[in-house]
């Protein structure tokens, strides 16, 4: 199929991961679909175990030998990518697609330096000689404002600092233009000021790029800073997707709407009272999950229909949610579960 | 003070810096230098601070399982510092500590029964196994554990049943003061709340006392009464939790909480992008003066030649600023 018109730069449909353990087949990641346009930045957010980073990696066909992708269908550009071969993989990896990873230090080549590393992907993809990959890793190093930029490629990955590695990083994903940048977790290693210089960076960068972002966190307040529309995961599934304000404004998935409410804020009164609001429980265990809704242990509007798996559906334009449960109408954060107070789960 | 708890006064912990053949010391990292604060009894100090402000080596030398190089900390009315390793040992039966990762602090081999009931038995506090028994029972269902599952080992328990493990074992010996570093930053989100909850609870059961240490702003706002802020090895602000988060005086503090994104879109599209530039430098070879000069947006000639005092009285709080010299 090629693409149409007003197709999404990315469209997942009905992605599905597998991992085999010794303690059998996990499904990491089931039925996910998600999409994102060019220009804009879509956050994943989920917990440890949600298959945000399955997702991710999924989609640059990067899993280990132990996954497999079972079904689905991963459009970008029109092209579905689980029909590629490695080859053309290869060459898509780092020149239209990019990622960046967690931690930087361990993501670089320690014995290569920052100049052989940046240049890398123009000499791959765009033939250029070192040369001209050099001329260009001095120029991008300074679109991240690394100082003196031209006088550290010949540095190794550890004469930087943590925020001038992930900086780095970023020089390396932006090298050859993508559409589509992947970002997972790529702050969470850094200090607070830094993370903030970090974020805006990228932001400003494909936002002039008019590439698309993936932005793949466990944070909240990273979320509402930088994304335009946010797609919450729980247990491999998709729950909710929205624009990030409406997200915050009225989150409809009893999960969001948990953790919406367990997260201390700088804001706000915290006189009242010291207990946070908790979402009961444990977080899911991927080897064992129930038949139906993968929250419905933990959520207080269970109820029999729960035991049947709930599909995304679209609640209004643009919001889809994953629960049987439906609040009252015209109650829109009242209508918000109330999560059991000072609850001391076992 | 009457009613303080833990004073520590002037703390330095510098470690030698050894190079060459002879391995002869070059110099010193000043990873705290000159550090004073002050707990009282019931309350909850937040320590806050970037990676190297040395938070997490003030907390291990108040416990002295670091030596410090100089400075006082007195507990409980007491000078701990001049205490030989042995008559340390009593001390620190009254202050324990919860650690940052519930997967590392916890040994795999052991029942968790014996991780909490390690310090019991050390201690010589269990009349025979069925009392042994009984406190860790009871210090389980403490902290929200089922004590029929005193026989499994750590793997067998999540992140945030493996912290409570931790609390567990640091309450064992009924301590007054309890240090905890990064207790809840390892954890997810949804089980964060549980932990801090129960951090909460606990104080006000046992009258606790907590030194809190941690890099997530929101999570110490939420638990401390007051706050110190550290950058390179010092303190540069303390106030009342409100004071802080509404007024906050040293630029170093301001550009922190600038920094943390809020959990609200629509304030986020609001609120200015003032973001400092640079990084911590090195503790190696810390800046003169005042240590957060040469990222400063205010800093005057005087910032890089003087190191500004820390000064203030409680109420309003204290600060180390150039820009806020002491009145008179």
């Amino acid at each position: 199929m090629t693409a149409a018109g007003s197709a999404p730069l990315l469209d997942v449909q009905d992605l599905s991961v597998s991992f085999r353990t010794d303690r059998g087949l996990v499904r990491a990641v089931d039925r996910v679909s998600l999409h994102v346009e060019s220009g804009e930045t879509l956050a994943i957010v989920g917990e440890s175990g949600s298959g945000k980073s399955v997702t991710a990696l999924s989609i640059l066909r990067l899993i280990d030998t132990a996954g497999s992708i079972d079904g689905g269908r991963i459009l970008f550009d029109g092209e579905d990518l689980l029909r590629h071969d490695e080859a053309t993989m290869r060459a898509i990896r780092g020149d239209r697609i990019a990622m960046i990873f967690q931690e930087p230090m361990s993501s670089l080549n320690p014995v290569l330096t920052i100049g052989k590393q940046v240049g890398e992907p123009i000499r791959l993809h765009r033939g250029s000689v070192w040369k001209q990959a050099y001329e260009r890793a001095a120029e991008l190093l300074r679109r991240v404002r690394i100082p003196d930029a031209s006088g550290r490629l010949k540095d190794y990955p550890h004469h930087f600092s943590g925020g001038m590695r992930q900086r780095a990083m970023i020089a390396m994903a932006l090298a050859c233009r993508p559409r589509l940048i992947i970002a997972d977790e790529p702050t969470t290693a850094l200090d607070v000021t830094v993370q903030a210089q970090i974020l805006a960076l990228l932001k400003e960068l494909t936002r002039e790029a008019n590439s698309a972002l993936i932005l793949i966190t466990h944070d909240l307040g990273v979320v509402a800073r930088y994304a335009d529309r946010v797609a919450v995961m729980y247990a491999g599934r998709v729950v909710e997707t929205a624009t990030a304000r409406a997200l915050y404004a009225d989150p409809r998935h009893p999960y969001t709407a948990g953790l919406m409410a367990s997260i201390p804020t700088l804001d706000g009164d915290v006189e009242g009272s010291r207990r946070l609001a908790t979402i009961p429980g444990q977080p899911p265990d991927l080897a064992a999950l129930p038949e139906g809704c993968a929250f419905a242990p933990r959520c207080p509007h269970a109820f029999e229909r729960c035991g049947q798996p709930p599909p995304l559906e679209e609640t209004e334009a643009g919001r889809f949610s994953a629960c049987h449960f439906r609040p009252p109408s015209g109650g829109a954060q009242g209508a918000s579960p109330r999560m059991e107070q000072n609850a001391v789960t076992r | 003070m009457t009613d303080a708890l833990l004073q520590v006064q002037d703390l330095k912990v510098h470690f030698p810096v050894r190079e060459g053949l002879l391995q002869r010391e070059v110099g010193s990292v000043k990873a705290v230098d000159g550090v004073s604060f002050e707990l009282r009894r019931g309350e909850t100090f937040g320590l806050v601070g970037e990676s190297g402000c040395g938070k997490s080596t003030t907390a291990l030398a108040v416990l002295r399982m670091i030596e410090p190089t100089a400075g006082r900390i007195v507990f409980e009315g007491e000078d701990v510092t001049g205490h030989t390793r042995a008559s340390m040992r009593s001390i620190r039966r009254r202050m324990q500590m919860v650690y940052q990762d519930p997967f590392g602090a916890l040994n795999p081999r052991m029942k968790v029964q014996d991780i909490i009931g390690e310090p019991l038995a050390v201690h010589g506090l269990a009349k025979d196994r069925s009392a042994w028994r009984a406190r860790i029972s009871e210090l389980m269902d403490l902290v929200g554990l089922l004590p029929d599952m005193a026989d499994r080992y750590p793997h067998e328990f999540s992140g945030g049943q493996r912290q409570r493990i931790g609390i567990a074992r640091a309450l064992a010996l009924e301590p007054s003061l309890v240090i905890c570093d990064e207790p809840v930053s390892a954890l997810d989100v949804s089980i964060q709340a549980q932990v801090i909850n129960l951090l909460v609870e606990l104080q006000e059961r046992l009258r606790l006392t907590y030194l809190f240490i941690a890099h997530d702003l929101s999570v110490v706002r939420h638990i401390s009464d007051r706050i110190g802020v550290m950058y390179l090895g010092r303190i540069v602000e303390v106030a009342d939790r409100d004071t802080l988060f509404k007024n906050p005086r040293h630029p170093y503090t301001q550009a922190l909480l600038n920094a943390v994104p809020l959990p609200d879109p629509e304030l986020e599209s609001r609120r200015p992008e003032n973001l400092i530039a640079g990084e911590v430098p090195s503790v190696r070879n810390p800046p003169t003066g005042c240590r957060f000069h040469p990222r400063c947006p205010e800093a005057m000639e005087v910032c890089s030649q003087e190191v500004p005092v820390l000064h203030g009285e409680p109420p309003t709080g204290q600060v180390a600023c150039h820009l806020h010299p002491p009145s008179g």
